[in-house]
């Protein structure tokens, strides 16, 4: 055996190993599968050509989905990195008590998903309901009862769940403009606000490149949360693409088309994700 | 006297700023804060007025025994652990001796390994649940055994892993620190697992905080591969209890604070680590 096969062996064999067999063949076998129609139990899976693809195509039910899911996470980007980015500005700033409140705000990160939607599914049909009975004599409704109610409850919950985390990257982004860039900003006459807008949010864009990778692409997979908090109710009308792919393969036993439409939210993640590459690098070259 | 403006000026600001994350501190904390005053109520009370700091029952510590025994939570918690820690060390000892060896070696097979690492991260687990199901359960017939899923994660979690040690290699790790154990006789193993490894901990640390966490709190996957009710863990076992007890709420919240209590524990006391550690991760 040559040097570098041993070496390659000692360090990474056992990794490429895990990784190609839980990765990469899956990847290629998940190709496979969407020209098949198998049923999740036997053996054979009859070769169907491209009929996974005409019925992902032909299947409204996913491209609602997927619509949601659009509305969803552009929404709920913007939230938790608008709320994110203003915390994390306050909690650097020197204030009394600022480590108590970034610890705090991370607490939601901790809990999973699925723990988490319970909770709040709790929170929504009977505190809240509660507190808005007790405030107007009306009887109140629960925001999990409607259709966009549902929505704007599952983006609540995934605000109040990330923005902590996104939080600790954007105080790591902050505490990475040096203090003589604003010092000499303010010498020059700049506001508290001015250097912010043109000095940290322009030195800070691989933090901002970096929360919204991570926020895009949580959000467009998101499933537990959606699972626990509204599984989809009422009617259907909250699930996402994440739970109707899972849907279409596990509960209705599609394997197939499953796939091929879980093969074109991969296609939209790998466009989003390379567009965000392309033009946080663009941008990081300016700054 | 233009000081004294500006200092008082910088006073108010931070009072405002106070007051603000007070406001949404409180906020950030109500659903706890529901959790905790309901899970000492009986079913009625909840029902009555769940915002009630306590109930016309009074007070019971009955709901805990009760959720303990009908979740499995040790059995849960026991899985739930075991799957953990060995997920973290796999990844941790694995990823970090990968990155060594792509950063410090240019070959060809490296750079294929890492250019696909790097891609794969942007493939959603959804593309790779259903082969696996189809892989693991059809073909191998491996599902149901915890090693499957510790397996599984440390395959999801290496290319991130290896990345940022990666990273943290090229900029934390002198090369002449290398040279030096070289000529003292180091062959490439000493010189990872005596060296390198040891310099590499507040990274390592990085990485076990966020997939710790990360294989703690995973749902989907545990799913699909823990069939069989002894290998539930937390997340499953919460979700089957769910199903099962919706109705009961006093038995559920018991049951979702008992899900939570562990990593808030651990928190309580590795909270400026665990801080500090996404913070350190956060900046490459």
């Amino acid at each position: 055996m040559s040097y570098k096969l041993k070496q390659y062996l000692l360090f990474a064999g056992v990794s490429t190993v895990i990784f190609a067999c839980v990765v990469i063949i899956p990847f290629i076998y998940g190709l496979y599968l969407t020209f098949t129609s198998w049923d999740g139990v036997s053996r054979s899976k009859p070769f169907v050509g491209i009929t996974n693809y005409v019925n992902a195509f032909a299947d409204a039910g996913y491209w609602t989905s997927l619509g949601r899911t659009f509305i969803y996470s552009a929404i709920a980007v913007i939230l938790v990195n608008a709320v994110a980015f203003i915390i994390a500005y306050m909690v650097t700033s020197g204030i009394k008590g600022q480590n108590f409140f970034r610890a705090g705000f991370f607490v939601p990160n901790l809990i999973g998903g699925i723990v988490l939607g319970y909770v709040w599914k709790f929170v929504f049909n009977k505190a809240l309901v509660s507190l808005a009975g007790s405030i107007s004599s009306g009887q109140a409704k629960s925001l999990l009862a409607t259709e966009t109610g549902a929505i704007a409850a599952l983006i609540i919950v995934s605000v109040w769940q990330y923005a902590g985390y996104m939080m600790l990257i954007y105080v790591a982004g902050f505490m990475s403009v040096s203090e003589d860039v604003i010092e000499a900003a303010k010498i020059d006459g700049c506001t508290g606000t001015q250097s912010i807008i043109h000095i940290s949010i322009p030195l800070m864009t691989a933090s901002f490149v970096q929360c919204l990778f991570l926020t895009i692409t949580r959000c467009f997979m998101v499933y537990d949360v959606n699972l626990s908090l509204t599984n989809g109710d009422p009617y259907g009308s909250s699930a996402l693409a994440a739970m109707h792919v899972y849907n279409q393969a596990f509960v209705n036993k599609n394997y197939g088309t499953g796939q091929a439409e879980a093969l074109i939210l991969f296609v939209i993640c790998a466009i989003i994700g390379g567009i965000q590459v392309y033009v946080g690098k663009k941008g990081e070259v300016q700054a | 006297m233009e000081n004294e403006k500006a200092a008082r000026n910088k006073k108010i600001r931070h009072a405002i700023m106070i007051i603000f994350l007070t406001l949404l501190f409180i906020a950030f904390v109500f659903p706890f804060i529901m959790v905790i005053i309901n899970v000492f109520k009986v079913k009625a009370d909840i029902t009555a007025n769940p915002l009630a700091l306590i109930g016309k029952h009074g007070f019971t510590l009955e709901n805990f025994p009760n959720a303990v025994k009908k979740m499995n939570f040790f059995l849960s918690f026991g899985n739930s652990l075991f799957i953990t820690i060995l997920s973290t060390i796999g990844t941790i000892i694995l990823s970090s001796m990968t990155a060594y060896l792509i950063v410090r070696n240019n070959w060809k097979a490296n750079k294929i390994l890492f250019v696909l690492m790097i891609a794969s991260m942007v493939i959603p687990f959804q593309v790779l649940m259903i082969p696996l199901v189809s892989l693991y359960g059809g073909i191998f017939g491996v599902l149901n055994h915890r090693i499957t899923l510790i397996f599984m994660h440390i395959g999801f979690s290496l290319s991130m892993a290896t990345f940022m040690f990666h990273g943290s290699i090229h900029t934390n790790v002198p090369i002449s620190l290398e040279e030096a154990a070289t000529i003292d006789g180091c062959n490439k193993w000493q010189i990872f697992s005596q060296i390198v490894f040891p310099i590499l901990k507040p990274t390592i640390a990085t990485v076990a905080i966020i997939d710790a966490m990360a294989f703690w709190n995973d749902y989907l996957l545990p799913s699909l591969v823990l069939g069989r009710k002894e290998l539930y863990t937390i997340p499953i076992a919460t979700k089957v209890f769910y199903g099962t007890y919706s109705t009961d709420t006093g038995l559920i919240m018991a049951a979702l604070l008992l899900a939570m209590l562990p990593i808030l524990l651990l928190y309580l006391f590795l909270q400026r680590y665990i801080v500090e550690g996404i913070t350190a991760g956060a900046v490459k």
